[in-house]
């Protein structure tokens, strides 16, 4: 890969997260359990889709070959997408959206947070504007995740199974490959890696104040980051993709 | 009490025809004062049939938001539904300053006592439906919705001025996207007739009965709950959405639509109130998906609630034990 | 499906100040468990266009309204003021809108 290959791969890491979750979120719509919170939920969608909107737009130009973020969105197959696997988890009950929700937002926080600082002043622009959105997001998500857990007994099983379930998706998100490594050089990425502690202990502090433990599970899965992926993200792009797939010569 | 209060019903009375010159005069009647219990009652089932169509109505659309076409049309689709999610809730609020509790509309939802607009049971079938619910359905509550900011009661009136300016870009939206796909391909141009040609009668049905054929409408009228009769309201819309057609290139399916020089208004055919009737009593295409998702999410989602509440209880108890 | 009241989120009132300089000013009702719960829907409902800098939210059962003896003050202002109220006046149809 050259770099300027890289750095769109590392684009579209980053935007395919934000777009994949949005797109989780938008299931919600409708049919959440209090009508506040599908207001919340839409809320935070909008913030995803921005995010991934200025992401794949970017990663479209720095690539230089006319793809826009449209091109980048509907006209990808799953190999080509690039978001963690524990984003395309289906929703779930309540519990499991949070606790994938509370994983990746403790996750992006640290990751925006560094990337603010990136030598890419763009790059830099973006995750500024975006940890603004996150530091709710990780609010909203922790909130959730200490009132089901200390809540009734029936929502506290409910979140730690949700917490069990998601465990084994989230150790990819510290990963460090070859284009990582490539963009940290520059100073344009980040060490996820070293990030590791600072999630461990968060989520620590918000698990024990809540009343649940950390989940002891022994599995756990990699690969999004070449392409391999679960069998959902198919058919989230069967669904996204399917108006610009059927009918490629149309403008919407 | 009334048994124990001779002097009540002349008292009534009285307190009637004063609450009758204050909304003459243009006074908004605001949750605490006095008002006829048949006025609360009409509130009632008005503000919260409003509501829930709000929250309704974000279903069929929703059935489109993850399949939008662009990125950009899917954050404008995600922020129109969640504007409608926030009007249903600003009339639940405006409606239990009244003394009923959202859980009670909800249940009187559920259990089919109380109704949405009937245009939600039918079913978006394709991307051109989206715009033409923007177009027509929105442009039609609006219509609606314009003459309601000037509500006598308060709380109503309030809500509405802001849902109607938040509601500003709804009809704007959909209308560009019917713009779109008139000009562009021909399946697109075919998908926007055929959305044009399912919705625009169940659009004109949303102003409900003729007045002629609205018993309720007079009462309603005096006292300014509603502004416009349902037909004047009805052919304002039509007035405004003819020309908008004609300039998709569109045609509207009624051969007897035409201007009339003399009334300075378009004429247009009979509504087939069979058909509406019939949607209404349940027999739409969507009906029960509509009512089942409502009844699922709520019902699916007391556990939350439920938790949420005794996480706030025990909250309390540790704040109150860490004072004493 | 009981309508079992006890079992509602409370109602919380919401104050939004719009912009520095102007007050807080009520500009609807939720529902939630909690006040920060209350506080986040409030963002999310009553500012989704940026329109506060500022927001308060009080439980609705803790605010002390005025109650007024309904049928005095509701007669009150109609009694000897009716001159305020444009009815009041008669105006000849012809004369129009005024």
């Amino acid at each position: 890969m050259t770099e300027k290959e890289m750095l769109v791969d590392y684009l579209l890491r980053l935007g395919d997260n934000s777009l994949i979750l949005g797109q989780r979120l938008a299931e919600w719509c409708g049919h959440a359990p209090i009508l506040e919170e599908d207001l919340a939920i839409t809320n935070i969608g909008l913030d995803l889709l921005g995010q991934s909107r200025l992401l794949l737009t970017y990663a479209g130009e720095v690539e230089g070959k006319g793809r826009d973020e449209d091109k980048l969105a509907f006209h990808r197959d799953t190999m080509a997408w690039r978001n963690f696997l524990l984003l395309e988890q289906p929703n779930g009950d309540f519990a499991k959206t949070m606790a994938r929700q509370m994983y990746f937002d403790a996750f992006q926080y640290l990751q925006y947070e560094a990337l603010s600082k990136s030598s890419d002043p763009q790059l830099a622009g973006i995750a500024t504007k975006s940890i603004k959105e996150i530091t709710y997001h990780r609010r909203h998500s922790s909130n959730w995740v200490i009132r089901l857990g200390d809540g009734t007994l029936e929502s506290h099983d409910k979140m730690q199974t949700a917490l069990n379930e998601l465990w084994g998706f989230v150790h990819e998100m510290f990963d460090m490959d070859d284009v990582d490594n490539a963009m940290l050089a520059k100073g344009i990425g980040v060490d996820v890696a070293a990030l590791r502690p600072a999630w461990d202990q968060y989520i620590e502090e918000v698990l024990a104040e809540a009343t649940l433990s950390r989940p002891y599970v022994t599995w756990s899965v990699r690969g999004s980051r070449e392409g391999k992926h679960s069998e959902h993200l198919g058919y989230i792009l069967a669904e996204m993709q399917f108006l610009q797939r059927a009918y490629p010569d149309a403008k919407w | 009490m009334d048994a124990i209060n001779t002097d009540a019903p002349r008292d009534d009375d009285a307190l009637e025809k004063a609450f009758q010159t204050k909304v003459d005069a243009e006074t908004r009647i605001e949750p605490k004062d006095w008002m006829p219990e048949k006025y609360r009652h009409t509130l009632i089932r008005q503000m919260s049939q409003h509501a829930h169509s709000e929250v309704v109505g974000m279903l069929p659309e929703g059935n489109w938001l993850t399949r939008a076409p662009s990125l950009k049309r899917k954050a404008v689709l995600m922020a129109k539904i969640q504007d409608e999610g926030g009007h249903g809730l600003y009339l639940y609020s405006a409606t239990e300053t009244l003394g009923i509790s959202r859980d009670e509309m909800f249940d009187q939802l559920h259990t089919g006592k109380a109704k949405y607009s009937s245009i939600f049971n039918y079913p978006t079938l394709s991307w051109a439906d989206i715009g033409a619910i923007g177009w027509l359905v929105d442009g039609a509550a609006i219509t609606n919705q314009i003459a309601l900011c000037r509500c006598s009661y308060g709380p109503y009136a309030r809500a509405m001025i802001k849902i109607c300016k938040e509601e500003s870009f709804h009809q704007r939206q959909g209308y560009e996207i019917m713009l779109t796909m008139a000009q562009g391909t021909p399946e697109q141009k075919a998908m926007a007739q055929d959305a044009l040609d399912r919705w625009w009668w169940p659009s004109l049905m949303m102003f409900g009965p003729n007045d002629s054929n609205s018993p309720q409408s007079a009462q309603s009228m005096k006292w300014k709950i509603k502004r416009q009769s349902n037909d004047e309201l009805r052919q304002k819309f039509v007035d405004a959405t003819v020309p908008q057609a004609e300039y998709l290139g569109l045609r509207i399916p009624d051969d007897n639509l035409k201007w009339n020089e003399e009334r300075g208004h378009y004429d247009f055919g009979e509504i087939d109130w069979v058909e509406f009737k019939n949607v209404v009593s349940g027999n739409g295409l969507c009906n029960r998906e509509r009512l089942k998702d409502r009844v699922d999410a709520h019902e699916g989602g007391k556990w939350v609630r439920d938790a949420a509440l005794a996480y706030a209880e025990k909250q309390k108890q540790r704040s109150a034990a860490a004072a004493a | 499906m009981s309508n079992d009241s006890k079992n509602e989120l409370p109602l919380y009132e919401v104050f939004i100040r719009s912009k520095n300089g102007l007050d807080h000013k009520h500009v609807g009702s939720l529902h939630a468990a909690d006040a920060e719960m209350a506080l986040t829907n409030a963002r999310d409902v009553y500012t989704r266009r940026s329109e506060g800098v500022s927001i308060w939210v009080v439980k609705t059962t803790d605010i002390t309204a005025s109650s007024p003896d309904d049928k005095g003050s509701f007669y009150e202002p109609n009694d000897d003021k009716m001159y305020r109220h444009p009815t009041f006046y008669e105006i000849p149809e012809e004369v129009g809108h005024m």
